[in-house]
């Protein structure tokens, strides 16, 4: 072979490979669009008398070049029934001073009613107080009515559900009157005493008040690495109404970025544990022992820094564990943070496989994002809200914060280092993801078939069966933008619900688990107590079953006591109450 | 002091890669996995010793293979988990040495190549190295340190420093023109992808210029071109998007290449 033949073979070789980048970056650009897919959701909000518009916060001066950076954060929604009437209710937090929040009761005719103010709970929005960035509901002293907690740029605030449609603010004598700059928070019963303890994270350091900045260096020090954060704490409930800050005798005041927390019995020793998404670092998994401590695992999570935004709770495929997924970043040509799918192996190898690819782990600025099964087919599905900041479409930040992502950490946490956003956009207008879980097949994403298209910059994400038909519909809260109502309108299959009275447990039975059978598998979840980024589901756990056999059907409860249900009717739901 | 002396610079820039490897992996695990690694070494170890054999009749010292494995390995941050943009890349990067020749040389650095090349055909799946560094002072002095004498002993030291001394210059005129802070302007010299870029890329003695003066004007055009794709994103203009997600690196792939061309061309004619 002569040698300019041998080179004109490796021309062509050479000009091969690149025609496959081309190709399989096309692949990439496209990939994983769904036809014909069996989750149809409509938007509702409006006409179900849900009009609420979230707004954020305006700070101090001293960091007005970057605020909308800073403040693009607070649009919650969380969901629980408030008046025990069987209706799940939904309240949504802004950020503003002076704007309120909406507790929109729910009227058991599609329609909702805002009575927030009625109820107390409509003003927390006040200088010298903060802005809500998120809520919880909890019954914590176990009087059969869910309780709420605000969490803030502020301090939080706890309400006591009177159980006559009016909440009493019991904060000052909860012993919870700290500042935090706080965007997640987390109902739990770390100590199995039957009484409800609260997890808020800190997100910006506690020191700082968005309204009276003394130093403009309040950034991260890390866009990696980051560990100046506002210290999370955990509060035990010691009864008659009152909180002890115990976090540092428990071992859990992570100083990273914690944006979300979620909380369920991961390593099956029936203790909750906490799973913590940070922003600037890697996700925390803080184990439980026993009630007398956490304990940070080395879980393979620690070694895969990104910018944890949510996370969500989820038996993928119905192998009976509670896996993990938690947003990130992605933008084209800048980052591939990536979004993280971890399926639990902790009890096998002790550490959770990351598993994420295509359009599970690239949906731009991720956020919000929540497991259910939309389509009632016996696996869960994934909501994910996308979109940042979107301002000017003409106008990108992302090249300017480039210039100021990589640098040393001490030009990087002082906020009059970053460029002017001005009026530019941040990974802006991106829709949200309705990924279709196909089993082995895995993940498709049929959002625009499914009827979701909207391009508002989502943030909380929750999922209840509003109207009470045996379908999972999504609630999504919009920073400065609109919440929206996605109404499943998918064909009717096959479902069981439960919801789960606690006696000796929490009443709330917030940690308990129940594992159905379904088919060849079985599907297991945990009853919430916050997840998602700054949300919480229903109480009530959906189970799809789409034509398979329901079999057994186990409770755990938060208490230890297993309870077994056989024979179950389907298409139905159950009000379980714990056996004394 | 005579043996080290005689160490073969190509040597020592084979140490301080390797250095950057050893520190960014067990400080900030900076390769997001091994197979990433063992994927992008062995593609461009074996993709120079097959041609190198097949083309040349020899197979060639793959020290120059090994860096440019290391850079791309570390440089490449990919959609997900996929790795074809290491294994293509690599194999695109030492090809690159055998394809796009003139007069016997190859015209472009290979990593600064193939990088270039998939930021912009394959930006929907590849991004670069940007911040994965811990942010911290200490992991760039070590790495200047080291850096700076082996610059020095492999004769690029002024190309270095003109680099370095040019950006700065350009910081400066930049903040006058955008506005905002200096410090802005002055903040991407300390990242990650400038560590690689001022000591393996820029510096690569087989695609630079013959002379000192003419090596200087080079990298100070780089420069140049450099903050004219900065001042593109500032002033977002759409159609140099591509270009800048990483303006050094594709400054670099436009001046070097015709700046070794004509210099290739005058000697010849000399």
């Amino acid at each position: 072979m002569s040698r300019t033949w041998r080179h004109s073979v490796v021309t062509a070789a050479f000009i091969a490979a690149i025609v496959a980048v081309v190709v399989l970056n096309g692949r990439a650009a496209g990939s994983g669009l769904g036809a014909g897919e069996t989750i149809h959701l409509a938007e509702v909000a409006h006409a179900s008398g849900i009009d609420f518009v979230h707004q954020s916060p305006a700070l101090d001066p001293k960091v007005n070049h970057i605020a909308a950076h800073i403040a693009a954060l607070g649009a919650c929604v969380s969901v629980a029934d408030v008046n025990n009437d069987g209706w799940p209710d939904l309240y949504f937090t802004s950020s503003r001073f002076n704007a309120a929040n909406a507790l929109y009761l729910n009227q058991k005719d599609g329609t909702f009613r805002d009575m927030a103010a009625e109820a107390g709970v409509a003003a927390v929005n006040r200088a010298g107080e903060g802005v809500s960035m998120g809520a919880v509901w909890g019954d914590y002293d176990n009087d059969g009515f869910e309780d709420l907690l605000v969490y803030k740029w502020g301090y939080p605030q706890l309400f006591h559900n009177l159980g006559n449609g009016h909440f009493e603010d019991v904060t000052a004598q909860s012993g919870l009157r700290t500042w935090m700059n706080s965007n997640g928070a987390v109902w739990l019963d770390f100590d199995r005493d039957g009484l409800l303890d609260l997890y808020i994270t800190g997100y910006f350091r506690s020191d700082i008040d968005f309204w009276h900045l003394t130093t403009t260096r309040i950034m991260q020090q890390s866009w990696d690495f980051a560990s100046n954060g506002g210290k999370n704490l955990l509060f035990k409930n010691v009864g008659n109404g009152h909180f002890k800050d115990v976090t540092d005798s428990m071992g859990v005041g992570s100083t990273r970025w914690t944006l979300a927390a979620a909380a369920a019995d991961f390593n099956d020793d029936g203790w909750p544990d906490l799973y913590l998404a940070n922003d600037y670092g890697p996700e925390e998994l803080f184990l439980n022992h026993e009630g007398k401590r956490f304990e940070l695992a080395r879980a393979g999570l620690e070694d895969d820094s990104k910018s944890g935004m949510a996370v969500a709770i989820g038996d993928v495929y119905n192998r009976g564990e509670h896996d993990v997924f938690v947003t990130n970043i992605s933008e084209k040509g800048f980052l591939f943070q990536g979004n993280n799918l971890r399926l639990n192996f902790l009890k096998q190898l002790g550490r959770f496989d990351e598993v994420a690819t295509g359009v599970v782990a690239d949906a731009g600025w991720a956020w919000g994002a929540q497991f259910g099964d939309l389509n009632n087919d016996g696996m869960l599905d994934l909501f994910v809200a996308n979109g940042f900041i979107s301002a000017d479409s003409t106008r990108d930040y992302w090249y300017a914060m480039s210039k100021i992502a990589g640098a040393q950490g001490n030009i990087f946490e002082d906020a009059k280092n970053w460029p002017p956003i001005g009026s530019a956009s941040l990974s802006g207008f991106e829709r949200s993801r309705v990924l279709l879980n196909r089993g082995e097949a895995g993940f498709v994403d049929v959002a625009p078939e499914a009827g979701v298209t909207d391009l508002l910059d989502g943030r909380g994400v929750a999922m209840a069966d509003l109207f009470n038909r045996g379908l999972l519909d999504v609630v999504v809260a919009n920073e400065k933008g609109r919440a929206l109502v996605y109404k499943n309108t998918a064909n009717p299959s096959h479902w069981i619900e439960f919801k789960l009275v606690g006696t000796r447990s929490n009443r709330s039975a917030i940690g308990a688990e129940v594992t159905a059978e379904i088919g060849p598998g079985r599907q297991r979840q945990v009853v919430d107590g916050g997840s998602g980024f700054c949300s919480q589901n229903d109480r009530r756990l959906h189970f799809g079953l789409g034509d398979q056999a329901l079999g057994g059907v186990t409770i755990r409860w938060p208490s230890g006591t297993h309870q077994i249900l056989n024979g179950l009717t389907i298409d139905q739901l159950y009000v379980i109450t714990e056996p004394r | 002091m005579k043996g080290a002396a005689a160490i073969d610079p190509k040597y020592l820039i084979v140490f301080l890669i390797t250095l950057v490897l050893v520190v960014g992996e067990a400080r900030y695990h900076i390769l997001g996995g091994y197979p990433r690694l063992a994927t992008t070494l062995g593609i461009c170890l074996a993709t120079e010793a097959l041609l190198s054999w097949w083309l040349r009749g020899r197979v060639a010292n793959l020290a120059s293979a090994y860096i440019t494995g290391i850079s791309l390995a570390l440089l490449i941050k990919p959609q997900a988990n996929i790795l074809w943009p290491f294994a293509l890349g690599a194999f695109i990067a030492i090809a690159s040495k055998y394809v796009l020749t003139y007069r016997g040389r190859h015209l472009w650095n290979p990593s600064n190549f193939a990088i270039a090349l998939l930021v912009l055909v394959a930006a929907d799946s590849v991004a670069i190295l940007s911040h994965q560094w811990g942010n911290d002072i200490s992991t760039n002095l070590v790495i200047w340190a080291f850096g700076l004498v082996i610059a020095w002993r492999a004769k690029v030291l002024h190309v270095t420093l003109t680099y370095v001394a040019c950006f700065v210059v350009f910081a400066v005129v930049r903040h006058f023109i955008v506005g905002g802070p200096l410090l802005t302007e002055l903040a991407p010299i300390t990242g990650p992808m400038y560590q690689l870029f001022v000591f393996f890329m820029v510096t690569d003695p087989r695609t630079t210029v013959s002379t000192k003066r003419g090596r200087i004007i080079v990298v100070a055009i780089v420069a140049l071109v450099e903050t004219l794709i900065r001042l593109a994103g500032d002033y977002q203009i759409a159609l140099l998007r591509p270009f800048y997600v990483s303006p050094p690196i594709l400054a670099l792939a436009m001046v070097g290449p015709v700046a070794l061309f004509l210099d290739l061309r005058r000697t010849a004619r000399v």
